[in-house]
């Protein structure tokens, strides 16, 4: 018994969760236009989620403007000028290449070349292995050394 | 001492900038419209809903167009401040009935005051889109040209009417027309 009532409540939970709305079009390359916006635009309202995602009030309306504007022969590129024009650049989950955004494009570019420079100059600077060689003062010294030891193994 | 002090530099850097980002709010999408024509509407009136009111009726004045429903907590919280700032009558404010029941609506008013010289139904949410609408309540301002010049996100308060929309709107009001 309570097994069947918790196949009926995972039943009725995919339900729920199935609540977002169908929309009928009449041309695939539409259908493929409204996928493609809904997924790019953000919910305002929560706002780590793209329209298609959010089940939110707002993003149901703008999933219905969406679909009207595409069925009614509106191309992608009209669909988000309209959205911009309403809810600013932040509606858009990439944000366009302008110069107030020029720091978010261009930042991460620049930070990896100052890595990559300071890299450079780390392994520059870095002593090669032929500067750790005894000086000849040293080598003599170090023979002097092994000299004496030899010298007294052989007197045991 | 410059290896040492760079780190330390960069570190010092990378605390500012977290500590300035702590203090934004996401919440608050700045507004395209502030600077431009406020969008067209053309809403019947929830009173008298054979009367409508569009935006080239109210040219020539500065007016505040405040965004509510009944079923919005915040619009609540806020109504008290709106509806004390409308008795001043320093400037007529508007209300936008956002995705709202009429019944309802007229429910909210009766019950707790009714601060608006008239309120639009926008029954099914596009007006509201036009507007920018993503979050009740919002307030806009806008000047005697029709232009949008300042947006309230959220619930009004006290300090907001003081300190920004009453130097704002006796400034608008001195501007010509």
């Amino acid at each position: 018994m309570k097994k069947l009532l918790l196949i009926c409540l995972l039943a009725a939970s995919t339900l729920v969760a199935a609540n977002i709305e169908t929309y009928k079009f009449d041309d695939p390359r539409k259908e493929a236009d409204y996928q493609v916006l809904v997924h790019e635009l953000r919910c305002l309202v929560c706002q780590n989620q793209n329209l298609a995602d959010s089940n939110a009030e707002l993003a149901q309306d703008l999933r219905r403007k969406t679909y009207e504007m595409v069925q009614k022969g509106l191309n992608k590129d009209e669909v988000v000028e309209y959205m911009v024009a309403r809810y600013g650049d932040f509606v858009l989950y990439k944000p366009p290449l302008q110069t107030n955004t020029l720091a978010l494009w261009g930042g991460p570019f620049v930070i990896f070349i100052i890595a990559v420079v300071v890299l450079i100059r780390m392994i520059r600077r870095r002593p090669s292995s032929n500067d750790h060689l005894l000086s000849e003062e040293d080598r003599q010294r170090a023979e002097q050394l092994l000299n004496q030891q030899i010298e007294t193994e052989e007197k045991q | 001492m410059i290896r040492y002090l760079l780190p330390l530099g960069i570190f010092i850097v990378i605390v500012g900038f977290l500590f300035v980002g702590l203090g934004l709010d996401p919440k608050k999408v700045p507004s395209p419209f502030i600077g431009k024509p406020a969008p067209e509407f053309n809403l019947p009136k929830l009173y008298k809903p054979e009367e409508s009111i569009s935006t080239a009726d109210m040219k020539g004045k500065v007016w505040l167009l405040n965004v509510w429903a009944s079923w919005c907590v915040s619009c609540r919280a806020e109504h008290e401040v709106v509806t004390r700032f409308a008795r001043t009558g320093l400037v007529p404010i508007y209300g936008l009935n956002y995705k709202d029941e009429p019944e309802d609506a007229k429910g909210w008013l009766s019950a707790l005051g009714n601060p608006y010289v008239a309120s639009l139904v926008d029954y099914d949410g596009n007006a509201g889109i036009d507007w920018g609408v993503y979050g009740v309540p919002e307030t806009f301002v806008m000047d005697k040209k029709g232009i949008v010049r300042d947006k309230v996100i959220g619930p009004v308060t006290e300090e907001i009417v003081q300190d920004r929309l009453i130097p704002l709107i006796k400034q608008l009001q001195a501007e010509e027309s």
